[in-house]
């Protein structure tokens, strides 16, 4: 369970009011998508949440407890650009946080536990569909598959929170339609928290289960300065009690073809139900 | 007619090319020398390919009377040493001072300003205060290289540490990574290919400062020698002996150029 809450949270740079007023209460497995004009701090608002920025006034919990002031493994990011490591290849990418994690001199791991970690990460590695491009460097990758890393190399840390940086910004229509599918996928597998940035009204309200806009709701024409953006309009786009259920009939319709005995469906029929369950899931 | 960029020579044209100042240099030496030689066949100033041949034998295969050394392989080998030594203890005070000045916000607010001081105090100005505290020896001279070398690579590291994006610093806390581990595991790697470039860069100004110490007080080494002969115009010894400083010069260039692609192989995928 993660609960995320802003409690009246403000942000400014000296005289210059960025986010003023935020007040959120965030659920456990949602899918936040936040969306709003340029500079009207939805990266700030995402920057808050990593705590790479504190917040001037309020605070930020989760699940109860105030936010760590610095960077930590609870929360995963992946960023428009540059979330993967140059110099180490797509698997030694995804290696990375758990060998941290284990030796804290080295930063590496040898034998069978090094081992371990390759056959995890190269699971996760075959979940985004990149396993035969594990010995590569990252700059060898097209742009989707460099974002499919960087998910992989932040969902192999378990993270509580995942947060997306306009993480599809820099792809083509195609393999961006592609991406929703598989993040779709992964935050139902993972059943974690995701906030997305992002400026694409049709995405967010694709992907997002809630979706906020931030925007400045009053502005001073002499002094633009003086108000920020705050929560302007706030959208249940998937109400949890529907997926709950869409879950439920997911798994007994799953059930009801597990009593069948095997032998008596044919490949066909058995495949037709599969998938017609994993698409009740999905939508 | 195309504009005179859009015109790019085949690869065997390249060749021939790259080529021709070299011949044409030793070409123009060749007739100028043949010339006066016809003049006086004793002429000193410059002197022809067999008098470098001759002097260069000499050298390199009698031993000397006075130092009982092979001179030319005993210049070259202590000239390299003062220059190793100064490089390397240089790259290693650059490396070590650059990551940790670049990237801990507390250090870098209490040194940059000082380094960008210090990097502009002139050696060579302070080259009487090194002979005073160590003294006309080794030591003074490698103190000297890494005094003009060590500021600029240590610079040149802060650069390539500041130039890292957030993004990956911010990815690597995420991860879970320490300030060590995020030195060993994200900075480090990724600044060593450009410490090597830096280290290449400096080579020029290593054997400048090598080469100004021997020619102020030494008792061998290249400079030392060009120096010493300057007196008796010997001018078979001093061209060879600048050709084969160049030419250790452009090797050491090279191994180190090969030694970068080798190691990282990732810094040219993404240059590329």
């Amino acid at each position: 369970m993660t609960q995320i809450i802003f409690d009246n949270v403000w942000k400014e740079y000296g005289a210059h009011i960025v986010l003023e007023r935020i007040n959120l209460t965030l659920d456990d497995h949602e899918f936040l998508a936040v969306i709003g004009p340029s500079g009207a701090g939805k990266t700030t608002f995402l920057r808050l949440l990593l705590s790479q920025e504190a917040p001037t006034r309020g605070r930020i919990l989760i699940d109860g407890e105030p936010i760590a002031p610095e960077p930590t493994a609870d929360r995963g990011v992946v960023f428009q650009r540059y979330s993967v490591f140059p110099h180490r290849t797509v698997l030694g990418n995804v290696m990375m946080g758990p060998q941290w994690a284990a030796s804290p001199m080295l930063g590496r791991l040898f034998g069978a536990r090094r081992r371990m970690v390759e056959e995890r990460a190269m699971a996760l590695l075959t979940r985004v569909g990149l396993a035969e491009h594990a010995e590569k460097y990252p700059a060898q990758l097209s742009g989707g598959m460099q974002q499919r890393l960087a998910l992989a190399q932040a969902l192999i840390m378990k993270p509580k929170v995942l947060l997306l940086d306009e993480p599809f910004g820099a792809l083509d229509p195609g393999t961006r339609k592609q991406m929703h599918e598989l993040v779709s996928e992964l935050w139902e597998e993972n059943a974690m928290t995701i906030v997305m940035v992002t400026h694409d009204l049709p995405e967010a309200f694709l992907l997002g289960t809630r979706v906020i806009a931030v925007e400045r709701r009053r502005n001073d024409p002499q002094a633009p300065e003086r108000f920020g953006a705050t929560i302007v309009s706030d959208f249940e786009a998937k109400c949890a009690v529907a997926r709950a259920s869409r879950r439920f009939e997911a798994e007994r319709a799953r059930l009801r073809l597990s009593l069948v005995p095997q032998d008596s469906l044919s490949d066909d029929s058995l495949s037709a139900g599969g998938s017609s369950a994993a698409a009740l899931v999905k939508d | 007619m195309r504009r005179i960029i859009n015109y790019a020579p085949r690869p065997g044209v390249r060749v021939i090319l790259a080529a021709l100042p070299f011949v044409l240099l030793v070409g123009v030496y060749f007739l100028g020398s043949s010339a006066r030689l016809a003049i006086d066949p004793a002429d000193k100033l410059m002197p022809g390919f067999a008098s470098f041949y001759a002097s260069m034998v000499r050298l390199g295969t009698t031993i000397d009377i006075a130092t009982k050394q092979y001179l030319l392989w005993w210049d070259t080998w202590l000239s390299l040493q003062r220059l190793f030594l100064g490089l390397g203890i240089s790259a290693l005070v650059g490396l070590v001072l650059g990551i940790l000045v670049g990237f801990v916000p507390y250090l870098r607010a209490t040194f940059e300003p000082f380094f960008a001081a210090f990097s502009l105090i002139p050696p060579l100005a302070v080259l009487p205060i090194l002979f005073i505290l160590f003294g006309l020896g080794e030591l003074s001279k490698i103190v000297l290289i890494v005094f003009g070398i060590a500021p600029f690579i240590t610079r040149d590291v802060m650069l390539r540490v500041a130039s890292l994006p957030t993004e990956q610093i911010i990815k690597a806390q995420t991860l879970g990574a320490s300030t060590w581990q995020m030195i060993t595991g994200v900075i480090l790697p990724q600044v060593m290919p450009r410490l090597i470039d830096s280290v290449r860069l400096s080579l020029g100004a290593a054997w400048l400062f090598v080469i100004a110490a021997e020619a102020i007080t030494a008792e061998g080494g290249l400079g030392y020698r060009i120096f010493l002969v300057r007196r008796y115009l010997a001018m078979d010894v001093i061209l060879p002996y600048v050709a084969w400083i160049t030419l250790l010069a452009f090797l050491m260039d090279y191994a180190l150029r090969k030694i970068a692609a080798v190691a990282y192989p990732w810094d040219r995928i993404k240059a590329a």
